[in-house]
């Protein structure tokens, strides 16, 4: 198995206290970067290491750092974004939990980097125990020193409070998370202005992934260019990958990213295959809203190169045969899923969550999941389905902020690689909609 | 200053501008359509979709295209940007797409809706969409609220535009209604049950592009083209209302007072509700003559003259615009008679 970056010590009993961290290297980051490095500096070590966004989109965090704007007296903000509801997806939740000091300490040192007096950790509003966890924790990192007036006597001061959301998947979307923190409703705003510009309460703003500040920790601590050698080409650093799924070991996985995926699902030191001794039939890579692959496709590339756990592997072949890394909500589906059924069901998530502020995604994800329902009892006609890829098609690009694309993108993919399944459902039925029904037939690869 | 090309026109405009408002200047049938957008209303705007256009060169200084369609009315415009309109098939399509999405869930009610006539979605639809529907399943309902004597609320008919919680915000001392609830399950409602009362609720009428709120005195009187508009004015005491309104005659009766509109639709001028709701006898007003209703509507058709664009900016059009809005008029060319 790899390097472990962020989860070396997770199973070591009392890591959650101030005490334990400490003593297994806890808070070094935070004494490397206050003491010996000036603020640019850190920003020139997270550039160096290649780390890439974790909460989905893997754009480059020192990039999106070094893109805030600093006019003079007017305060910035480091936000975390832990309001983690991507179906599949549940690293942070589990990081938090177990490692809160880990969140703090990258806070710390990433808030030192941009020079934010105030932080925020935005946490879903379902995680209130890990809220608690954290607080606790905070308080505990305040008695030590590492927050509030001067910390270890560097003179540089951070505050930092944790804010829970109401359980609402758009307020993870960045700039709805910044509306919903300053106590609005949580609607996505038009961009421009950026957050980099004009983020919370209209300062600029970096909002940033749990892991990716996590992920902080170790850069300071290795140097970004020690980082930047675990990893292939552009995908550097490790990744949480959440496992989940027809899988024999369900789980997080921190893997170093250019794991072949055949190794991650197939061997014992990562899912261990395939439960029930069942076929693979297709993969959600990367959170539900990433396009599904079939097995075929998911394990080798369409130019038949073996498919890589890395940002560009799994986007080789753009949404044509390829899909994305995603927040890493990696879920495998064995033979016996239905594939329209599951189709149906992401999209009712879509349709729930939509905040309803722009047109296509309000109306287009409310029909994708009727015309879904329609198909997956029986009700459908050919028709629908390719009904299904021009509703899809009204809503992607076509809206503020990227949940529509999150909506689009699995109802246009499923429908691609799976349309027999689909037709399927049409000609037959009776036989689609009888209980534990799954086509068996090919999927399409090109 | 800045310089862009739109539709093959070129126009220069203050930086700032949004692309919207530029076309605005140019004017006639090349101007995207806005449902949410309202000039007077700070913050309205790129929810509907509607005005989506695309940028085909993004500046001078970086003549890159954008690579999504951006939504007209808060994009603002950049020296030496090409947008394409109506001369782009793509922005068509999508603008297909959206009228489409509006209407799933609209009741189409339209027979017996009080807005029918100066509805914003019908013009919307008449100018963009397609006949048939492709949506077969139950449309969204909401249970009834009543918001006051004054006005009516019907959340079937809403496309969710925000201009009426923006009106409240900014016009009225206190919003005590909103957008409850999530996705297509949102509606406008007080929360707990209210009454919106105050001196200005009654703009939230005026600014509504569909029929979702209407005049409750004016209710079921009369279709909208059966009356005649007459600006006119009064003095009144009114603080931030100067009683300049448009009155809307059915014979001798004034059926209905509103603000003034501009051929956008766009309220410049709020008026106060003594004026709109209480004052409804010709005796209360100074009459200045006929309002012109000169935007290519439903209302519009075989009364009004159609907006007429300037003889010389259709010269410098490219001859396949010109042949595109000779074949789709909503735009009449010919002399300058406005």
């Amino acid at each position: 198995m790899g390097r472990k970056l962020l989860t070396e010590h997770i199973n070591v009993e009392g890591i959650n206290t101030f005490e334990v961290y400490r003593k297994h290297g806890g808070y070094r980051s935070v004494e490397k970067a206050l003491k010996t490095m000036t603020p640019d500096e850190v920003v020139e070590e997270v550039k160096k290491s290649g780390l890439r966004g974790r909460g989905g989109a893997g754009f480059p965090t020192g990039m999106k750092w070094s893109f805030l704007a600093k006019p003079e007296g007017v305060p910035r903000y480091l936000v975390c974004n832990a309001d983690e509801s991507e179906p599949g997806t549940f690293k942070d939740r589990q990081l938090m939990s177990k490692l809160p000091h880990l969140l703090i300490e990258g806070m710390i040192t990433g808030s030192y980097a941009l020079g934010a007096r105030t932080s925020y950790i935005y946490i879903r509003g379902e995680l209130l125990y890990v809220l608690r966890i954290l607080e606790k924790a905070i308080a505990e990192a305040y008695a030590a020193g590492f927050l509030g007036e001067n910390i270890l006597g560097s003179g540089y001061s951070l505050d930092l409070h944790v804010h829970p959301g109401a359980g609402a998947y758009i307020c993870g979307e960045e700039t709805a998370l910044l509306e919903s923190l300053e106590g609005k409703r949580g609607n996505p705003r038009n961009k421009p202005p950026f957050p980099a510009v004009q983020g919370l309460y209209a300062r600029p703003t970096v909002v940033n992934n749990v892991e990716t500040i996590a992920a902080v920790v170790p850069i300071i601590n290795e140097g970004g260019d020690e980082y930047a050698k675990l990893g292939v080409g552009k995908s550097t650093g490790t990744k949480l990958i959440s496992a989940c799924g027809h899988l024999n070991k369900p789980g997080i996985y921190e893997i170093e990213l250019g794991v072949p995926v055949e190794e991650f699902i197939y061997s014992d030191e990562y899912c261990g295959g395939i439960w029930k001794g069942r076929d693979l039939k297709a993969v959600v890579a990367g959170g539900s809203s990433v396009p599904i692959l079939p097995k075929e496709l998911i394990l080798k590339t369409a130019a038949g190169e073996n498919r890589l756990m890395t940002y560009e592997s799994l986007s080789d072949g753009g949404f044509v045969t390829g899909t994305m890394l995603g927040s890493g909500g990696f879920i495998a589906m064995d033979e016996t899923t239905c594939i329209v059924k599951n189709t149906w069901n992401f999209s009712r998530f879509y349709h729930h969550e939509s905040c309803g502020q722009c047109s296509p995604c309000r109306e287009g994800t409310g029909w994708m999941e009727k015309v879904l329902h329609r198909l997956e009892h029986g009700h459908g006609s050919m028709h629908d389905i390719d009904l299904l890829v021009s509703v899809a098609k009204q809503i992607e690009g076509n809206t503020i902020c990227p949940l529509g694309e999150a909506a689009a993108w699995p109802v246009a993919a499923a429908v691609r690689h799976f349309r027999h399944e689909f037709e399927w459902h049409v000609t037959n039925p009776k036989e689609a909609t009888a209980p534990g029904a799954a086509y068996r037939g090919a999927a399409v690869l090109a | 200053m800045a310089k862009i090309t739109f539709d093959g026109i070129e126009v220069e405009v203050p930086d700032g501008t949004t692309i919207l408002n530029a076309a605005r200047q140019i004017g006639g049938g090349i101007v995207p359509p806005a449902m949410c957008y309202y000039t007077p209303l700070k913050g309205s705007g790129g929810k509907c979709r509607a005005c989506l256009v695309k940028v085909s060169a993004g500046s001078a200084k970086d003549p890159r295209p954008m690579p999504k369609l951006v939504a007209s009315c808060i994009t603002t415009v950049q020296d030496g940007m090409v947008v394409e309109n109506t001369i782009n098939q793509q922005v068509m399509d999508v603008r297909k797409g959206i009228v489409e999405m509006l209407l799933i869930n609209h009741p189409l009610d339209c027979p017996v809706c009080d807005q029918a006539g100066e509805c914003s979605l019908q013009d919307f639809a008449f100018e963009h969409g397609v006949s048939t529907t492709r949506y077969e399943e139950e449309r969204r309902t909401f249970e009834k609220i009543d918001i006051g004597p004054l006005i009516q609320l019907h959340m079937t008919r809403c496309i969710l535009c925000y201009r009426c919680v923006y009106t409240a915000d900014q016009l009225t001392p206190e919003r005590v209604h909103g957008v409850l609830g999530r996705g297509d399950a949102s509606e406008i409602g007080t929360y707990i049950e209210n009454i919106i009362d105050n001196e200005f609720s009654g703009n939230v009428i005026d600014v509504c592009p569909v029929g979702a709120l209407t005049d409750k005195t004016f209710r079921f009187k009369q279709r909208v083209w059966f009356t005649k508009p007459v600006n006119a004015h009064r003095d009144c005491k009114t603080d931030k209302c100067n009683g300049r309104v448009t009155l809307w005659y059915k014979g001798k009766d004034v059926l209905r007072v509103t603000a003034r509109k501009d051929e956008y639709g766009e309220v410049k001028e709020w008026i106060c509700n003594t004026c709109r709701f209480d004052k409804k006898e010709t005796t209360d007003w100074v009459l200045e003559g006929p309002a012109h209703i000169n935007r290519a509507s439903v209302i519009a058709q075989n009364h009004y003259e159609l907006p007429v664009v300037n003889p010389q900016v259709i010269q410098d059009l490219p001859e396949s615009t010109t042949r595109e809005l000779e074949r789709n008029p909503p735009l009449r060319l010919g002399g300058l008679n406005n």
